[in-house]
């Protein structure tokens, strides 16, 4: 018998609701089956907690007096973009201070950037803002250093407009003697190393692989207080292949998520740098999936050994876009510490903490448990394997000559 | 049975001289070798747990510093900073003596102190620099 949200909602409310995590209903489905599996459970809660890069925080400072209209604006020296109305900030996470001396004595440090003032804004730290203005009739003042602190700005939200993606690829280096310093972390020369970066049997979109529940509006735990889902995210791209189970075979589906600031906690939103790259924010991200009909539940079973990643060489396929994956693996395998590239071993190393799902998936039951957090029907799912969207790449139409002088 | 993680530091002129299979035969040692290095014309630097009676121990250490060894113990230590880890396990294969891994069965993200070398390259590349080092 198919569920609504509603009666799901009615049976959290009164605190019937069966909740579990994505990893336990792996086990009921095995033990009791898809059918009664359906029926028993009312929420699955998934987790993932790691770098993701498209993140920022919007602020709103309110005046100085007199009042101003910020055109430029750092907080602790890291640029923030002010292209907006008067005294709103919207600062990225990989933004670096003017003065970072970045790669010019490769790999640079990376020390300090946007993910980190964005932590020290939600443990509540003051934090150092400096801006300028050209100044206005209506909003003369020209120049302003104050101290500001997440308790008194107006508004406080995480704008992140890709997060969560489903599936990632693994980063290997199939050069000779050259580690490779990237997003992915330090890949270590000649097949040295291969960093992964997914929850996978716990990660959000891998537990609703069509987007049958997670849509606009779907009410979410973000860095460990509430948020919501409220588009498509940046690259979502439903038309990845997929295996058997639907469940894509390399980065597919994106959310942009918002929430508010003011309700998280540091370690859930933590700055993190990455040798000879830059910054970034690692967040903590956990979804709920309402157990709707027997297709959602069998989705929400999905194991490690079912999701598979494609192995791709950092060292020049995937830079210089030539050639395809050398082959996949299974997050399984990725997790037994050791996988197999061309014949060879080769250990792995996550950059998403397994503990931190782990823990935001229980978290999330436990609201939902308590009558605190109800799940969202969205207003509009997002688009599917049949929608037709891809990720294309950017068509260089070059003018001028192509900027050759 | 003592250990002593110790720093040794041999003068030009001993380069050439067995001193470490000496103290180990005299004095009955087991020995591991964590770091070293030698330049031609320079001084060599040798990072060394050294295991033993604590009688042996001390004789043996008195015995390298009448020889011309400089003995300093190992001093400056790689630690986790547990309030900033967050368990992802970035560091676990740059690490050379797998003084960092990950636990299979719960996946949280071990240091073991014992193992570690101080060969610090696992500092830089923590993402959330939660490795330091202490002095």
């Amino acid at each position: 018998m198919p569920k609504t949200y509603a009666e799901i909602n009615e049976k959290i409310k009164a605190g019937k609701a069966v909740v579990v995590t994505a990893e336990e209903m792996i086990d009921i489905v095995e033990e009791e089956g898809t059918t009664k599996a359906a029926e028993r459970v009312d929420v699955v809660t998934t987790g993932t907690f790691g770098p993701m890069c498209s993140s920022g925080a919007m602020l709103n400072t309110g005046h100085p007096t007199p009042r101003m209209k910020y055109s430029r604006v750092w907080l602790n020296e890291v640029p923030a973009y002010c292209g907006l109305a008067a005294v709103d900030i919207f600062i990225g996470v990989t933004e670096l201070p003017e003065n970072d001396p970045r790669n010019r004595n490769h790999p640079g440090l990376f020390s300090y950037g946007g993910g980190h003032v964005i932590q020290e804004l939600v443990a509540g730290k003051d934090v150092r803002m400096a801006a300028e203005a050209y100044g206005t009739d209506c909003y003369p003042r020209r120049e302003l250093e104050t101290l500001i602190n997440i308790a008194d700005l107006n508004q406080a939200y995480l704008l992140n407009p890709r997060n969560a993606y489903q599936n990632y690829g693994v980063a290997v280096n199939l050069s000779r003697d050259r580690d490779i310093y990237t997003y992915m972390g330090v890949v270590q020369a000649d097949l040295g190393s291969a960093s992964f970066c997914s929850a996978g049997q716990l990660s959000p979109l891998l537990n609703d692989p069509y987007y049958r529940t997670i849509g606009i509006g779907t009410r979410i735990f973000l860095g460990g207080g509430t948020g919501y889902v409220y588009f498509q995210g940046t690259q979502h791209n439903p038309t990845q292949a997929r295996s058997e189970n639907g469940v894509p075979m390399g980065g597919a589906g994106t959310i942009a998520v918002v929430g508010d600031m003011k309700q998280m906690r540091p370690e859930y939103v933590v700055g993190v740098s990455f040798y000879g790259y830059g910054v970034s924010l690692a967040v903590g991200l956990g979804i709920p999936i309402p157990i709707l009909n027997e297709e959602i539940a069998r989705y929400t079973a999905v194991k490690d050994e079912d999701i598979v990643a494609p192995i791709l060489d950092y060292s020049r396929a995937y830079p210089y876009n030539e050639g395809g994956p050398l082959g996949h693996v299974s997050y399984a395998e990725l997790k037994s510490g050791q996988i197999e590239v061309n014949g060879r071993k080769v250990p792995t190393t996550p950059l998403s903490s397994y503990v931190k799902a782990r823990a935001i998936a229980e978290e999330l039951k436990q609201w939902i448990q308590a009558g605190e957090f109800l799940v969202s029907e969205p207003a509009e799912l997002l688009p599917s394997a049949d929608s037709g969207l891809g990720f294309k790449p950017l068509k260089e139409r070059p003018f001028n000559n192509g900027g050759v002088i | 049975m003592a250990t002593r993680r110790i720093v040794m530091h041999f003068p030009p002129q001993l380069i050439d001289e067995p001193i470490i299979s000496g103290l180990v035969r005299t004095f009955d040692l087991e020995f591991n070798i964590l770091r070293a290095s030698i330049t031609p014309q320079q001084e060599g630097v040798m990072v060394i747990v050294l295991e033993g009676t604590e009688a042996d121990l001390v004789a043996a250490l008195r015995n390298a510093q009448e020889k011309g060894v400089r003995v300093e113990p190992l001093e400056k230590e790689v630690v986790c900073n547990e309030d900033k880890c967050t368990e992802c396990g970035a560091c676990v294969t740059i690490c050379p003596t797998q003084a960092l891994a990950i636990d299979l069965e719960t996946r949280h993200v071990t240091f073991d102190a014992d193992k570690c070398i101080a060969c610090e390259l696992c500092v830089p590349v923590c993402p959330p620099r939660a490795m330091e080092i202490s002095f």
